[in-house]
C-alpha cells in the first residue's frame, strides 16, 4: 500500500496535479491563450473549437464544462481569455467561486497583443503562487475518479473492464466518488444498470435519460454498425452493441448507482459513491465532461489501443489484449493480458491497477501525459445559431 | 496455457479466442464462472478476440454471451463456427 499525497484546494476538494490553465472562452481566443502559454511555459493552455453563437442547453453545457474544468481540483489557478467581456466574466466568476485565483481578460477594444501582455503578467503571478502549494497526505476515499473504455474488443469484457470493476468497488467502499457514463453504449445491458439504481426515483431518471439519448440517435435514422460498434471494435471481434455494452458494464463494479448527473455536472449533495453521468461514448468528449464534473483521475481500459489523454485529468490505460500491449507499449500503463492466459487472477490484476492508480495520484506521469496527449473536446448538442 | 478460448458463463453460445485458432484444430475452452472445460473442433479459423460457437444456433434465434442476449443469429451457425457480423446481428439497431 502506497501513502497517497495530493493537493487540497480552497473548496476542500482534493487534486493530484497542480496545473495553471490558460482557458479560452471561445475559438477566437485560442491564439492569445497559446501566446500566453509560450511566454509563461509553466502554464497549460487548453485551446478548443467552440464558444460562439451557441444557445440554450448547448450553451449551458459549454459554460458548465469550461467552469468545471477550471474548478477541477487538479487546477491551482486559471487565466480566462474571451473575445467579449460578458461571457468571459461569467466563466471567470464561475471558477472564482471555488476560491482559487482567477484572472479574466477580454480582447474586444484592446486587441490580442495588449491582452497577451497583461494576461502573461497575471499568469506569471499565478504560476509562482502555484509553485509553492505543497502536496499533503490524502486518503483514497477523497479522490473522484472517472472510468470509460475505448477501442474496445472482446478482451475488454474478459480482462481489462473486470479489473477496473474490482478497483471501482474498492474505491467506492473507501468513500471515493466514481463517475461512469457512455449512455448509448449501455444498450443491451441498460437493465443491469437500472437494477442497481439506489432508489426508484434514480431508476426513473436513469431510464428517462437513457431513452432520450437513444431516441435522439434513432431519430437520425442512420445505420450505426461501423460507428457503434466502431470499425476498431469490429476488427477486435465485437459484433453488436449489446456485446460491447456487456463488456463495458463490467468495469462499473457491483455497487449501487447513487444518482444520475447531467453532462459536466458535479454531484449536488456531497454524497460519495458511484454516479452515472449522461455522456457520449467518444473518449475525449467523455473525459472532458467527467473532468468538468470534478474527476481528478481517469481509468481507461482499451482493447485495440485507444491513445486518448486529457490536459487536466491524467488518463491511466490498461489492456487485456496481448497484441496491443506489445505493439502500443508507449500508450499502455498496465498490461492485464495475463487474465486471458489465466496466469493472473482478477484479484491480482485489481491489485496491480490499484498500485498504478496510487502511483499516478502521487505524481507518476501516465503514458498519455508523458506523450503530450491533451485532448480537450467540448460536447455540442446542436448547430450554432 | 492449454486453453485457446474462454467462455464467460455456462449456457453461453459463444466463447472468445485468446490466441489465433486455425480451421480444423480441436481446441479447449474454459468457462470463467466455474473453471470447467469444453473441447470444440474449429470449423473456421478464429483470430484472437473473435468468437467461436460452442453450440448450434438456428437462424433468427437469440445468441447468448455473458448469460445475456447479444443479438440474433442471421442464417444460423453450428458449433465450431466463427461468429461475427456475417452471422450475428444486433437485436437493438
Amino acid at each position: 500500500m502506497v501513502d497517497l499525497t495530493g493537493f487540497r484546494r480552497e473548496n476542500g476538494n482534493v487534486g493530484v496535479r497542480n496545473h495553471v490553465l490558460v482557458l479560452p472562452v471561445d475559438d477566437l481566443s485560442n491564439a492569445a491563450c497559446s501566446a500566453v502559454g509560450a511566454l509563461v511555459p509553466a502554464t497549460l493552455p487548453i485551446p478548443h473549437a467552440y464558444g460562439r453563437l451557441q444557445y440554450g442547453e448547448d450553451l449551458e453545457i459549454h459554460f458548465r464544462t469550461l467552469i468545471g474544468t477550471g474548478v477541477n481540483a487538479n487546477v491551482a489557478g486559471v487565466i480566462v481569455i474571451g473575445i467579449e467581456p460578458n461571457w468571459t466574466a461569467r466563466v471567470a466568476e464561475g471558477i472564482a467561486a471555488s476560491g482559487k485565483p482567477v484572472e479574466a481578460f477580454s480582447i474586444e477594444g484592446h486587441g490580442d497583443l495588449e491582452v497577451i501582455r497583461r494576461a502573461a503578467h497575471a499568469a506569471q503571478r499565478i504560476v509562482q503562487h502555484a509553485s509553492e502549494i505543497r502536496r499533503e497526505p490524502i486518503e483514497l476515499g477523497e479522490l473522484t475518479v472517472s472510468i470509460k473504455c475505448g477501442e474496445s474488443d472482446t478482451t475488454t469484457g474478459l480482462a481489462s473492464c473486470p479489473t477496473v470493476g474490482v478497483v471501482v468497488d474498492q474505491l467506492v467502499d473507501a468513500g471515493a466518488t466514481v463517475f461512469f457514463g457512455e449512455t448509448p453504449e449501455l444498450t443491451g445491458g441498460e437493465q443491469l444498470i437500472a437494477a442497481r439504481c439506489a432508489t426508484d426515483e434514480v431508476r426513473d431518471r436513469f431510464t428517462a435519460t437513457y431513452r432520450r439519448y437513444v431516441g435522439a440517435i434513432e431519430a437520425n435514422g442512420a445505420d450505426l454498425l461501423g460507428s457503434q460498434p466502431t470499425q476498431g471494435n469490429i476488427a477486435g471481434g465485437l459484433s453488436t452493441i449489446e456485446e460491447k455494452a456487456l463488456g463495458n458494464i463490467e468495469k462499473t463494479g457491483t455497487r449501487p448507482v447513487l444518482d444520475v448527473l447531467g453532462p459536466a455536472e458535479a454531484p449536488r449533495n456531497g454524497a460519495r459513491g458511484l454516479y452515472f453521468m449522461d455522456s457520449s461514448s467518444a473518449a475525449a468528449e467523455h473525459i472532458t465532461l467527467m473532468c468538468a464534473g470534478g474527476a481528478v483521475l481517469h481509468i481507461f481500459p482499451t482493447g485495440q489501443g485507444n491513445i486518448v489523454g486529457h490536459p487536466v485529468e491524467p488518463v491511466i490505460k490498461l489492456t487485456g489484449n496481448p497484441n496491443t500491449a506489445r505493439t502500443m507499449v508507449e500508450h499502455i500503463d498496465l498490461d492485464v493480458s495475463g487474465l486471458l492466459s489465466r496466469e493472473l487472477t482478477l484479484e491480482g490484476a485489481g491489485a496491480r491497477l490499484r498500485e498504478v492508480l496510487e502511483r499516478t495520484a502521487n505524481g507518476r506521469l501516465t503514458c498519455a501525459e508523458s506523450l503530450g496527449h491533451r485532448e480537450f473536446s467540448l460536447t455540442r448538442l446542436y448547430a450554432s445559431a | 496455457m492449454n486453453h485457446k478460448f474462454l467462455i464467460h458463463k455456462q449456457g453461453d453460445h459463444v466463447g472468445v479466442a485468446v490466441v489465433d485458432i486455425g480451421s480444423g484444430e480441436t481446441v479447449r475452452g474454459v468457462f470463467m464462472d466455474d473453471d470447467t472445460t469444453i473441447e470444440i473442433n474449429a470449423r473456421d479459423s478464429v483470430p484472437l478476440g473473435h468468437k467461436i460457437a460452442i453450440a448450434d444456433v438456428p437462424g433468427d434465434a437469440s445468441v447468448i454471451e455473458y448469460g445475456i442476449q447479444i443479438g440474433k443469429a442471421t442464417g444460423g451457425f453450428g458449433a465450431g463456427a466463427h461468429v461475427h457480423t456475417h452471422n450475428l446481428r444486433s437485436a437493438r439497431w
